[in-house]
């Protein structure tokens, strides 16, 4: 478990530094997906199964595959490759680079500060994850189900079709 | 409990025969639809068309067009193989024949089919080419609504015998099979699951009378290839899905051992699938979607809601 959680999470930092740095857009988004399902392994390997499955559900197949299908719309091609080329010059990364080294030698003080060993993993089986959204965290899930809603409305109202004409060039007939 | 790796080896094999026999099988059973003879001159019942056909794709010229994203080309048929032989991982064939006993089963099967999207999407970016890519913009969104009605058609079951763990749920399948308290899921499921495979009525994104080829216009050989046997795949996928979830898997009559019976069920709704090809016309692209979204949809929550309550009431009668 121990072997399958480095790796999975190796690739996970791998692959999102990919994300940053690739200049082609599919190919980032590639290397996102790969990131997530990096993500799913390790939330898997620290006993959260019904996390890990919902991660490659929502985020790698619903969400990625919506962004990619609007990049996909825009044509990106190469020149937008060679845009991104000449704005990430090395001294673009320089600050973020250095912001980046401060918090991952934070991260690895406080991990190496407290040297307990990891508490035992439990497994928490979906019905469980159900029982706590449903009982003490209702009304977070009922909030969050109003925002969607939201959402929703807004979506509908963006795309609402004005009018209903049978063929274009009666719309045209119709405005004289 | 037999060996993981003996099971292993022998779904992979079973699977792959089975996708390859079933390039002999449609063409047959269309044939035998179409009052024609279909592929019947190589070896016994034309059975070595399968033979021929593979031989036909391994000889092929493999070509890249020189225009296509060259990684992500070569990349894409791999995807469809892989994420629907991953969801084989999870179907129980049998007591105990079963490559991992997952807890979260259903959901297993259902993020590996969302996976499976990425092959059309990526095939048909990297080819470059317009009808490619108008077909990756249909299957994209065709399975994903799809997607959407499957997931709420399953929850039916998932209801009914409270798990995600399929050999559960084909044990509580003993006093009666799900389809018929769950006739509506299972219908949904079945449309759902054609969507998802994208077999021909629903074979929108390939529709060759207006897209050349759709997603796959550009692959050739043994990349084709992958296309066509993750199609096949996917029906046999599918079908196991339908015989687990709604026609109770390996149970039967015990004149026959379990593995037959899941055999001889899923056979059938194999041939299922290639009869709605030999049937039925192919919709519009927005009829398709409308269809989805102002029908299924709302069936499929009214299904999840009235099992649910259903269920509460028995249980707190």
């Amino acid at each position: 478990m121990d072997i399958a959680f480095i790796v999975a999470a190796l690739i996970a930092v791998a692959a999102t530094v990919r994300v940053i740095t690739c200049y082609n857009i599919m190919h980032a988004l590639l290397y996102l997906v790969v990131s997530l399902l990096a993500v799913a392994v390790v939330l898997y390997t620290y006993g959260a199964p019904f996390m890990a499955v919902l991660e490659i559900i929502i985020y790698a197949g619903a969400i990625m595959v919506l962004i990619i299908f609007f990049v996909m719309m825009l044509n990106l091609g190469l020149e937008t490759a060679e845009h991104e080329k000449a704005w990430l010059r090395p001294r673009i990364w320089l600050v973020p680079g250095i912001f980046c080294v401060v918090l991952l030698g934070e991260l690895l003080y406080l991990i190496l500060q407290n040297k307990q060993p990891a508490a035992g993993i439990q497994v928490v089986p979906p019905k469980q994850v159900g029982m706590a959204l449903f009982g003490p965290y209702l009304i977070a899930v009922e909030l969050t189900g109003i925002l969607l809603m939201a959402g929703i409305v807004g979506a509908y109202h963006l795309g609402r079709q004005h009018k209903k004409t049978l063929h274009r060039f009666l719309e045209n007939n119709l405005d004289t | 409990m037999i060996n993981a790796w003996w099971i292993i080896g022998g779904v992979l094999f079973v699977l792959l025969n089975t996708a390859a026999g079933l390039i002999w099988l449609e063409r047959r059973m269309l044939a035998l639809w179409q009052d024609r003879y279909g592929p019947n001159r190589a070896g016994p019942f034309g059975l070595f068309i399968v033979l021929a056909d593979t031989l036909k794709l391994f000889f092929k010229e493999d070509w890249i067009p020189p225009f296509a994203d060259k990684v992500v080309f070569v990349f894409a048929p791999a995807v469809v193989v892989a994420s629907v032989l991953m969801s084989f991982v999870i179907v129980p064939f049998a007591p105990g024949i079963v490559v991992a006993d997952l807890n979260i089963g259903i959901l297993f099967f259902l993020a590996m089919s969302s996976l499976g999207v990425y092959s059309i999407v990526l095939g048909g970016w990297a080819s470059n080419n317009k009808y490619a890519l108008l077909g990756a913009m249909r299957g994209a969104s065709q399975m994903i609504s799809y997607e959407v009605f499957m997931g709420l058609a399953l929850m039916g079951v998932v209801v009914l015998s409270g798990s995600f763990n399929l050999q559960q749920i084909v044990e509580s399948q003993r006093t009666v099979w799900f389809v018929i308290p769950q006739l509506l899921g299972f219908l949904i499921f079945m449309v759902a699951g054609v969507a998802e495979t994208h077999r021909l009525p629903f074979d929108i994104p390939e529709a060759e009378s207006e897209l050349v080829a759709g997603f796959h216009s550009e692959y050739s050989g043994m990349k084709f290839g992958m296309f066509f046997i993750g199609e096949y795949l996917g029906v046999t996928l599918i079908s196991a899905m339908v015989v687990t979830l709604y026609f109770g898997g390996w149970l039967g009559p015990s004149f026959l051992p379990p593995v037959v019976w899941f055999a001889i069920k899923t056979f059938a709704f194999i041939s299922l699938f290639i009869l709605l090809r030999a049937s039925m016309p192919r919709p519009r692209y927005d009829q398709l979607m409308e269809y989805g979204w102002k029908v299924l949809f709302p069936l499929s929550l009214l299904n999840l809601l009235v099992t649910a309550a259903i269920k509460l009431w028995l249980v707190t009668k």
